[in-house]
């Protein structure tokens, strides 16, 4: 036997063997010392297509995509670069000034504009207008996270509630009614509109959990064909009594008593209000609920092996039901919050296109509470500052539409970003959740 | 091909995966890789195939060296790869599948259906490898998933084919099968690097034995100069008994009843007909049979995973014919179900989450609907003792562990529980000798302890060494229950529906009539 004598385990750690070889013997051959230096793991990391490096590489591919879509439709650059022979340095300025123009105004128009700082600083007056972009931004992103972390709450479950929309809206009406037919003091008014906005949405989202648990439905196409009937049971009630405005013939609600509405959180100059800190809260709520409830475990077990989840006795038609009924309450809870915080009415349209804008945040939030946070804020930056580039720069405010479509391109797509800045591949199973919702 | 690796180190963050191996497989030869669970043999071969990139050392073929940053290119470098766990797209169908990244296509690069099914056919008749082209990939037992992953590994012209544990998921029939065609792929100048834990196969197919333990290649040998003993000393670094000693059996109430069960498979065929069949307290039933004679589906059926067409079953007496998964696991059964990575573990999630999957509601993993995530780590980090699970700690994910520790994150899950009975499918399976002998010990402690146990194995072997009393399935019916003492050609016999049934051991009341349903 040419076998090399094999040492007897030399010490305990050894024997036991549970691997995290002692930088001695592990790595104790010739020519490499100790692991790689901290700088080269980092890289390491990055280069690797971690999902987080894939959705930062997204949100910035689909601003540089925007760049370059805002200077082709310049005709103040494509100008410049006809005449590129006599003055290539102010093709080229221009090229640059006229993106970071329109995204300075995003900035400005959705976070903080330096020249209104500067009015406020030297006049000692103005201070609403320093921060009413930052506070439209909140009021914006408060609908998209409660609606964004419902869904990604499914998401993360393996069931694609695309039914947001319509719950949102029953959400409303339920709220909107508690609202406006009861008279009662603040503090025990808002927390039953809050509730009511809550349990509208949850009923709304039984439903189609109920059939998917019960008889194997596919969710996608109910919450679907469900939206289209909240979308018309809203303009069925605002067409007649008790929820159309008195007098009117339009599709108008009565408006909520002044003791259903949210509180402003910095005085009545800025709209920011409480509903803000109640999907801020929510969003925690739902971290914790996924991390640490019972339930939240048995969601991500089933969301992520089915099979398994049976196995363990854990029960699918008990999480697909209980699923949905979060993932409604969480959209109705959205729109709730726009209601009671900024609207006060419904009328026909009311949620526009939050209920498919919660979807996008969800996947760019790779279905965290929190990254669901962040891409709401992100969206809502881009809505809120692209009023304001459209006013300034005359760039229309569709460009925000295409920079958030191309951000959900991108993430949709995680081999084409890996390509562009040639990350290597590791077994990135989180951004295949995007098409494995669909096989039901 | 002459490969050789040279000083192959891989790490992943602290664990050192591949210590400075160095390798050399010979053109025509078959040469196997031995070593404990989480030796490092599979992370070794996804170096060569490109999936992983090694931290430093040099591939070199046939003298040049080669750097693969894809398995694309470590395929047309003349390497195919059989993974340890498989790698096809279960909505795919077998010919489908066989020629992904291949295909054969017809004008405006539609795929050519016709000539891949051909080709298939062919391939399967040139090996021996009997498939359906069309049929789809998740509709397959596991035996037939690895047939489709040779062939697909054959079809791209292979002149150095890695096996990773080919052998772990197929009938002795068909690994003899496999080897036939291994011995004329390496008559042909080809060559195999061919790694199993069944040190019998081992010595009967390899031209050369290298061996692993903890990253590093501790000796090679070859069959002549090797026994199965010595193997597993090498590999485990101390004596191992390969067949477990056990008290008899001290039966003594019934606890798992089945009566006149059938059971039906997807497509509503009756895969298991009229099961009769009662496990006493403290004693361990095996069950033998050929793949596919409806062992699998038997055992879904009492655990839950699939209803039962007519009969009853009953633990302790209650009736859990309808009951649900977790009515059963209240009702003290467990299992360990075959497939580890498709109903055993969620991959994605840590191994301290597994461990506790079946408990995670349950004091002291939680209280009120709120998880103890401290109670979790601190009973993780006492399991991967407790078992020798092989990891950097129980926090990473269950999907980063070797095979057999997959399988050992299992087995403890099933086996920590206070259980009345165990139903184990393959509960051995892609283990090393050495934990080979750990889980069957515990096992017979569950035995011991007053457990009604059903095993179901592939492994003969397996089958008698842990079998107080030897059931034989043949096309759904069990044909006979037998003393694992009548020895491996009877069984053997009567699992190809051939010989003579002898008569019940006479300490136990087997019955093979229909129950009277009491
Ligand atoms: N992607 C990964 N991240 C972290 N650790 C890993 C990863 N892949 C493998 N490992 C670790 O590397 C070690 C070697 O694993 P490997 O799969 O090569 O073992 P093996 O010899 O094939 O074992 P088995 O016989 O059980 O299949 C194990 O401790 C494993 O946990
Ligand atoms: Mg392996």
């Amino acid at each position: 036997m040419t076998t090399e004598p094999i040492a007897p385990p030399s010490s305990p750690q050894d024997a036991a063997s549970v691997l995290p070889a002692p930088a001695a013997s592990g790595t104790g051959g010739a020519g490499t010392g100790g692991a790689p230096p901290l700088y080269r793991r980092l890289l390491a990391r990055l280069v690797e297509a971690n999902p987080a490096v894939v959705t930062v590489l997204s949100v910035f591919t689909a601003l540089v995509f925007g760049g370059i879509l805002i200077d082709v439709t310049s005709s103040g650059v494509v100008h410049a670069w006809s005449h590129a022979g006599s003055h290539p340095g102010r093709a080229l300025s221009l090229t640059f000034t006229t993106v970071a123009d329109a995204y300075g105004a995003i900035l400005s128009g959705s976070v903080l504009s330096p020249s209104t700082l500067g009015h406020a600083v030297s006049t000692g007056q103005g201070w609403a207008q320093v921060f009413n972009p930052i506070s439209e931004t909140c009021v914006a992103a408060t609908p998209l996270i409660l609606a964004g972390v419902g869904v990604a709450i499914g998401f993360r479950t393996g069931v694609f509630n695309i039914g947001a929309q319509g719950q949102l809206i029953a959400g409303s009406i339920v709220a909107l009614y508690v609202g406006f037919a009861v008279n009662l003091p603040i503090w025990i008014h808002l927390p039953l509109v809050i509730l009511a906005g809550a349990a509208g949405g949850a009923a709304a989202g039984l439903i189609p959990g109920i059939l998917k648990a019960r008889t194997g439905a596919h969710e996608v196409i109910v919450t679907i064909m469900l939206n289209y009937v909240f979308l018309n049971l809203l303009n069925y009630v605002l067409g007649g009594a008790p929820f159309q405005l008195p007098g009117q013939t339009n599709e108008i609600s009565q408006k909520m008593l002044p003791s259903a509405r949210m509180p402003h959180l910095f005085g009545s100059s800025l709209r920011v209000n409480l509903s803000f800190v109640i999907a801020i809260a929510m969003a925690a709520l739902a971290s914790w609920f996924m991390n640490r409830s019972t339930l939240g475990f048995s969601f991500k077990v089933s969301g992520a092996n089915a099979n398994a989840a049976r196995t363990a006795g854990m029960s699918s038609t008990k999480v697909t039901i209980l699923v949905f009924a979060i993932s409604g309450l969480f959209a109705g809870m959205a729109g709730m919050a726009t209601l009671s915080g900024t609207n006060f009415f419904l009328s026909s349209g009311y949620g526009g296109t939050i209920g498919f804008n919660a979807i996008t945040v969800a996947l760019l939030g790779r279905n965290r509470p929190w990254g669901v946070v962040w891409a709401s804020m992100l969206f809502a930056m881009l809505d809120v500052g692209g009023a304001s580039m459209q006013i300034r720069t005359g760039i229309t405010l569709d460009l925000t539409a295409v920079i958030q479509a191309t951000i959900i391109f991108f993430i949709a797509t995680p081999m084409l970003v890996r390509e562009i800045y040639r990350l290597r591949s590791t077994g990135a199973g989180a951004l295949q959740l995007f098409t494995k919702g669909w096989s039901g | 091909m002459r490969l050789e690796l040279d000083g192959i180190t891989k790490r992943f963050g602290p664990l050192v995966a591949n210590d400075h191996v160095d390798l050399t497989v010979e053109p025509g030869e078959i040469h196997c890789l031995l070593g404990e669970n989480g030796a490092g043999k599979s992370t070794l071969m996804n170096v060569l195939f490109g999936l992983l990139h090694a931290d430093s050392g040099e591939i070199r073929i046939d003298g040049t060296p080669v750097t693969f940053a894809d398995p694309g290119e470590a395929v047309r470098h003349g390497i195919g790869m059989v993974h340890q766990h498989f790698m096809l797209i279960p909505v795919f169908t077998v010919a489908e599948n066989v020629v992904l990244g291949f295909e054969p296509t017809r004008r405006f690069g539609w795929l050519d259906r016709r000539r891949a099914h051909a080709e298939v056919r062919r391939l399967s008749s040139e090996f021996g490898l009997e498939v359906d082209p069309g049929a789809l990939v998740e509709t397959l037992p596991v035996g037939v998933q690895q047939r489709v992953e040779i062939l697909k590994a054959l079809q791209r012209e292979a002149r150095l084919l890695i096996l990773d544990e080919p052998t772990a998921v197929l009938t002795p029939q068909e690994t003899e099968a496999l080897f036939r065609i291994m011995r004329s792929l390496r008559d042909s100048g080809r060559s195999i690097l061919f790694i199993t834990h069944k040190l019998k196969e081992v010595l009967s197919v390899a031209d050369r034995i290298t061996v692993m333990r903890l990253g590093r290649v501790v000796g090679s040998t070859t069959p002549d100069e090797a026994d199965e003993k010595s193997l597993a000393t090498m590999m485990v670094g101390r004596d191992v008994e390969l067949v477990i000693t056990k008290t008899p059996a001290s039966p003594a109430e019934p606890v798992l009843q089945l009566e006149q069960l059938s059971v039906a498979d997807e497509r509503g065929v009756t895969v298991v007909e009229d099961v009769n069949l009662e496990i006493r307290a403290g004693e361990i039933v095996a069950l033998a049979g050929v793949q596919g004679n409806g062992q699998t589906e038997l055992a879904e059926a009492i655990v839950g995973l699939r209803p039962v067409r007519s009969g009853v079953l009953r633990v302790e007496g209650a009736d859990l014919t309808d009951a649900t998964p977790r009515e059963r696991i209240r009702a003290g059964l467990a299992q360990v179900p075959e497939d580890r990575q498709a109903d055993g573990l969620v991959l994605s999630m840590s191994i301290a989450e597994n461990l506790i999957l079946d408990q995670y509601d349950a004091p002291p993993f939680a209280r009120h609907g709120v998880r103890d995530l401290s109670a979790m780590r601190a009973y993780g980090a006492r399991a991967l003792s407790e078992f020798d699970i092989r990891a950097a700690s129980a926090d990473v994910p269950a999907g980063t562990l070797s095979g057999g520790n997959q399988q050992k994150v299992v087995v403890a899950r099933e086996l920590s529980r206070k259980v009345k009975v165990l139903v184990a499918s393959q509960p051995t399976r892609g283990l090393d000798v050495g934990s080979i002998e750990y889980v069957h010990r515990r096992i017979v402690d569950a035995r011991n302890a007053g457990a009604a146990v059903l095993i179901i194995s592939s492994e003969l072997d397996e089958v008698l060494a842990l079998g107080d009393r030897v059931a034989v399935m043949y096309r759904g019916r069990i044909v006979g229950i037998v003393d694992p003492a009548v020895g491996r050609e009877t069984v053997g016999l009567m699992m190809a529906g051939a010989g003579e049934v002898p008569p019940p051991p006479p300490a136990v009341n087997a019955t093979l009539g229909p129950g009277d349903g009491s």
